[in-house]
């Protein structure tokens, strides 16, 4: 039951919408992987009807997000495209409290249309004849692939190894290679153009996206309710899935590192 | 006597000091900023690990290759673009030069477009058996691509500045023109031709959108060191910052090996 004057509250940020929140905090900053581009716009539109609180955004690789942080970039919140980035935010006394998973992803072969090299699973990779692009090591999604060949034991010989996810895609959409290792919702932008080959059990191992508070926030309130936004709320969960990102087992972070 | 008069008319007044030494230092503090991010201690592992000694060694032979054929391809074109008389001259001039204005990653799209296998020669170079795609030779093609330009400005700019009347009359004298290229044009050229050649190969060294777009990125076949250290940037920063000071020390080398015997103008 909620109390009267939280109702009329309520009701006074309904009607005056701007106006209450122009009081003091009408803008956020939040700092998010590149991988989740258009699910956050639309999130952020979302949370902008409901709370009349813009969002202003700055996409990048996860990595060189926590290194804008370390240099002092003023940000509300940071949602990073693995834990292992988190963790190192976290490392450097970024993160406000404790990081919580909101998004679970996994990797998918993808092909030309067509798939004019017939490939049929993981194993298939391994026919040096199969002109495979994958990411580096170095890069989340490499760390992923390299999981991924181990799990099922293929060895995989890339022509390339790219230093983004959505670069490995542009090779194989304009099908100058035969398959690549994306994640789902890479896989889904290229829709039409790509065809998309499950991986049986990559989603037993999955690539967990943590989202959290920065310590250094001018608007810890608002951006405490962006996260929770991004966590609970009904209609933003319908776009993450939508854009083909998975309800994550449970949200609590994995603080030790796995490797 | 009139060396000197020349000498102190001939320099420039007091005040370019300042702005002059801040264009400087528009150049030299990031370089002095980059330096105090390195870490000096960990320096020889950073660099003689085997992805960078893979990623000099592939720089610097598909750079003097590329330069190579800078210097095959460019030379010619010069000799026509500062000699021939037909009609579109300018504009083939104007179109030869487009890659210095281009950002490189839409000149490594256009090579895609053409060698990729989807690409325009694509079909033709498979039959033939050759895939240039993924291998080093895309590297080559892609460093040519974005240096040619230097080489061509710096050998037409020589060319146009040669004295007409030593021309003639070597010509008179009965030489042919390949003679007269080879023993009179050819060596009054060599210090347009080396600068040329230098700024190619630096060029072709420093190359990254063009590379990247097109080439691929494989350890040892296709990843440079400006891709290592974009790569290594996610990863390990020190090495990146190492990396890049490598690279930095190459470039310097080669540009004083050519520059450095320049004189101020008037001494």
């Amino acid at each position: 039951m909620r109390s009267l004057p939280a109702l009329f509250s309520a009701g006074c940020c309904a009607l005056l919408l701007g106006g209450c929140a122009a009081a003091a905090e009408d803008e956020i900053t939040v700092f998010a992987a590149a991988s989740l581009h258009e699910v956050f716009e639309e999130i952020g539109e979302l949370y902008t009807e409901e709370t009349g609180t813009k969002v202003r955004f700055n996409f990048a690789g996860s990595s060189g997000l926590v290194e804008q942080l370390e240099n002092g970039a003023p940000a509300d919140v940071l949602a990073t495209a693995d834990e292992e980035t988190m963790r190192g935010a976290a490392a450097e006394g970024l993160v406000s409290g404790e990081a919580e998973v909101f998004a679970e992803n996994y990797l998918v072969i993808v092909t030309p249309a067509g798939n004019p090299s017939n490939v049929a699973s993981i194993e298939s990779l391994e026919d040096n004849a199969v002109e495979t692009v994958i990411c580096a090591a170095q890069v989340p999604c490499g760390a992923a692939t390299a999981r991924a060949a181990e799990a099922f034991g293929v060895q995989i010989t890339p022509v390339s190894e790219e230093t983004s996810v959505t670069d490995v895609l542009g090779r194989v959409r304009s099908g100058e290679a035969d398959a690549g290792l994306v994640y789902n919702t890479d896989a889904r932008q290229g829709v039409g153009e790509v065809e998309t080959i499950e991986i049986e059990g990559a989603e037993m191992d999955p690539n967990r996206y943590p989202l959290t508070l920065l310590e250094r926030a001018d608007s810890p309130e608002a951006g405490q309710e962006f996260v929770d936004f991004v966590l609970n709320n009904q209609q933003a969960r319908r776009v993450l899935a939508g854009a083909g990102f998975t309800e994550p087992q449970g949200s609590a972070m994995t603080w030790e590192s796995v490797d | 006597m009139l060396n000197t008069a020349r000498r102190s008319l001939s320099r420039p007044p007091a005040w370019v000091l300042i702005p002059g030494l801040l264009g400087a230092a528009v150049i030299l503090l990031p370089m002095t900023g980059m330096m105090t991010r390195l870490n000096w201690a960990e320096l020889p592992g950073l660099l003689s690990s085997a992805s960078s000694l893979a990623a000099l060694r592939l720089s610097l032979w598909t750079a003097l290759t590329a330069t190579l054929l800078c210097l095959l391809l460019g030379v010619p074109l010069a000799l026509l673009l500062a000699h021939a008389r037909f009609r579109g001259l300018a504009l083939l001039r104007s179109l030869v030069l487009l890659p210095l204005v281009l950002p490189p990653v839409v000149g490594g799209l256009a090579l895609l477009y053409t060698f990729g296998r989807q690409g325009l020669l694509g079909g033709a170079l498979e039959v033939l058996g050759v895939q240039i795609a993924y291998s080093s030779i895309a590297v080559v093609l892609a460093m040519t691509f974005v240096s040619m330009p230097f080489l061509v400005i710096s050998v037409e700019t020589a060319l146009r500045g040669l004295d007409q009347e030593v021309l003639d009359a070597a010509a008179v004298d009965g030489a042919g023109r390949t003679r007269l290229l080879r023993h009179i044009t050819l060596p009054l050229i060599t210090p347009g031709l080396v600068s040329g050649a230098v700024l190619a190969f630096a060029r072709s060294l420093g190359e990254f959108g063009a590379t990247l777009a097109f080439a691929g990125n494989q350890q040892g076949v296709t990843r440079t060191l400006p891709l290592e250290i974009y790569l290594q940037r996610e990863a390990d920063p020190d090495a990146a910052m190492a990396l890049s000071l490598l690279l930095i020390a190459v470039a310097v080398v080669v540009i004083s090996l050519a520059y450095g015997r320049m004189r101020p103008t008037a001494a």
